[in-house]
């Protein structure tokens, strides 16, 4: 049966909750996971783990946080900041995720804001919805 | 020196559990200043001793080939002291596990009664620390850990491993 956004969005919520020791109202759709919620490299791995208990789906590191594989191809970076080739590398991998002003200025170090709340929500529903 | 917080395995099930025995006696000196008077087993090292459970675990899973190290306590709750003459034994469940790491659930038991919930995730670091160097040799996994195998996996298989 196909869930709901708001479902899965619920569950998402429950699954950040546990595993980032978060209130519940600190999980908002447009929070990214490491600069609100203060995900760490290891946590993506256990929200990784929980996603697939929770929805009962396999979940792919790199298909959902694909970033790390873009950042280290030496062809995709330049100058701390993304190539038009690793930007549209990035796009390809991403679906899930509204790339918006990044897209101006793609500077690595802004990556990490592209992981929001809602892109997990998108992955899922793209999923299981 | 490395501390082992685990006597002996009583069961080792291959990629998913685990239970490992430990005797807590008063000749571990530590118990002495923890606390004078009312020594008791600090919840840190019941930590270690699941950590060192688990661990071994996941790293016999991938065979010894994976550096694995406690990345996460993901839960870590105490219900009971363990006292100078209590046995506990400790009880860890492979919940997922992937190239890059794993996640445990375990329990830790006085007889049936619950002393403590502790969950935990493990790295592998070869697998996330891109183009940093580590040594060849895995010294995560000592002869120590491999004689608590003893009987329950094929020790030289693992040993023989680059």
């Amino acid at each position: 049966m196909a869930m709901s956004r708001e479902e899965i969005f619920e569950k998402v919520q429950e699954v950040l909750v546990d595993a980032l020791g978060l209130d519940d109202d600190e999980v908002t759709e447009e929070a990214t996971l490491m600069g609100d919620l203060g995900a760490e490299s290891i946590d993506f791995l256990d929200i990784v783990f929980r996603l697939e208990k929770a929805f009962d789906i396999k979940v792919p590191r790199e298909e959902l946080f694909p970033a790390e594989s873009v950042l280290n191809n030496p062809e995709f970076v330049s100058g701390g900041k993304l190539t038009d080739k690793g930007l549209a590398e990035l796009k390809a991998r991403m679906p899930h995720t509204h790339l918006g002003e990044f897209e101006q200025d793609p500077d690595v170090n802004k990556i990490a804001d592209l992981f929001t709340v809602s892109a997990i929500v998108n992955f899922i529903e793209g999923k299981v919805g | 020196m490395r501390w082992i917080w685990i006597d002996k395995f009583l069961e080792f099930e291959s990629g998913k559990k685990a239970v490992a025995l430990k005797n807590v006696t008063l000749a571990e000196e530590h118990l002495h200043d923890h606390f004078p008077g009312f020594p008791i087993m600090p919840e840190c090292l019941m930590i270690e001793a699941m950590a060192q459970t688990a661990g071994i675990l996941v790293g016999q899973a991938r065979n010894f080939e994976e550096k694995v190290i406690l990345a996460k306590i993901k839960k870590a709750a105490f219900y009971k002291y363990v006292c100078p003459g209590d046995t506990i034994t400790l009880h860890a469940e492979i919940e997922s596990i992937a190239p890059e790491a794993a996640g445990i659930e375990g329990e830790i038991r006085r007889g049936d009664e619950v002393i403590a919930q502790i969950s935990l995730m493990f790295s592998h670091i070869d697998k996330n620390l891109a183009g940093k160097q580590f040594p060849q040799e895995n010294f995560v996994f000592t002869d120590t850990f491999f004689s608590l195998l003893e009987g329950f996996v094929d020790r030289d298989a693992a040993k023989e491993r680059p």
